[in-house]
């Protein structure tokens, strides 16, 4: 294993993730709701109707973007071919519901609370993200 | 201002605290999501850093959450309880983590790249929205 010096941003990383953190803990201590983002999701296409909190969540998410875009400091590429964003996507769609979460859902707040569940979720996403991102640069 | 227009702005509010932390963090690009991933290649650890400033900020929240009867601005909480480690649980993060790893990309990030880059992001967010939509035909609890 070597480490990509030029690419590690540890400071950066640290302080985002802090932010994330907080975001969920101001959503569990106001409402009470997870900041699993698979979910919110999920739950705005299954109960559109009875889904307030989850558009003004998902609008919070769309004003940063908007934002972001306008005044952006770094450019965000996307450079997988249609093809396989659109596999990626069905699979992310599909398995994120089935498997009841995401980096969010399972990988912060499941860990957070201390859930063996989303412990073991998170594992299996990562070890076969990081399999997956082997066999792509071999074939 | 009313309780319910407070409620709604705690959710716009944790959602645009939650976008700044992907952005910030880089977790919203997918190239250096990839970089993570790739640890048999030239290993870009950030993203364990994101994990390790996330997770104990979000336990502080949910600590309290556990020793309160409510929220504060809601009569129940929703943390699930579920705790059984079953196969749907197994064949679903296998899935997410083949997703995950073509595009480097995860449902925050889908729906902020939607919006940043549009061109292949509303691409990757409708697969996954039409993903979301054929586990709900699928499956009757849901």
């Amino acid at each position: 294993m070597l480490i990509d010096t030029a690419h590690f941003t540890p400071l950066t990383a640290l302080s985002g993730g802090l932010l994330i953190g907080l975001a969920a803990s101001v959503l569990v201590v106001s409402i009470g709701k997870v900041a699993g983002i698979s979910s919110v999701l999920g739950g705005l296409m299954t109960h559109p109707t009875t889904s307030a909190w989850r558009w003004a969540f998902v609008g919070g998410l769309v004003a940063v973007a908007w934002g972001w875009q306008a005044y952006r400091g770094v450019a965000l590429t996307i450079e997988t071919p249609s093809i396989w964003l659109v596999v990626a996507g069905l699979c992310v769609g599909v398995g994120t519901r089935y498997g009841a979460g995401c980096t969010s859902g399972h990988g912060v707040c499941g860990i957070a609370r201390g859930s063996l569940r989303s412990v073991v979720a998170t594992a299996v996403f990562m070890l076969v993200a990081m399999v997956t991102v082997w066999l792509r640069h071999r074939f | 201002m009313s309780t319910e227009k407070k409620y709604l702005l705690a959710a716009f509010v944790s959602g645009a605290m939650f976008a700044c932390g992907l952005l910030w963090s880089e977790m919203a690009n997918p190239a250096k999501v990839l970089g993570f991933l790739d640890i048999t290649g030239l290993w870009d650890p950030s993203l364990l850093l994101v994990m390790m400033g996330a997770i104990p900020t979000a336990a502080l929240g949910f600590r309290w959450m556990a020793k309160q009867s409510k929220p504060l601005l809601a009569a129940h909480h929703a943390v699930p309880a579920t705790a059984n480690i079953d196969v749907p649980l197994i064949i679903g993060a296998v899935l997410f983590g083949i997703g995950w790893g073509i595009a480097g990309i995860c449902p925050g990030p889908a729906v902020l790249l939607a919006v940043i880059q549009p061109a292949s992001g509303v691409l990757f967010l409708s697969a996954m929205a039409l993903g979301i939509a054929l586990h709900a035909l699928i499956s009757p609890r849901a």
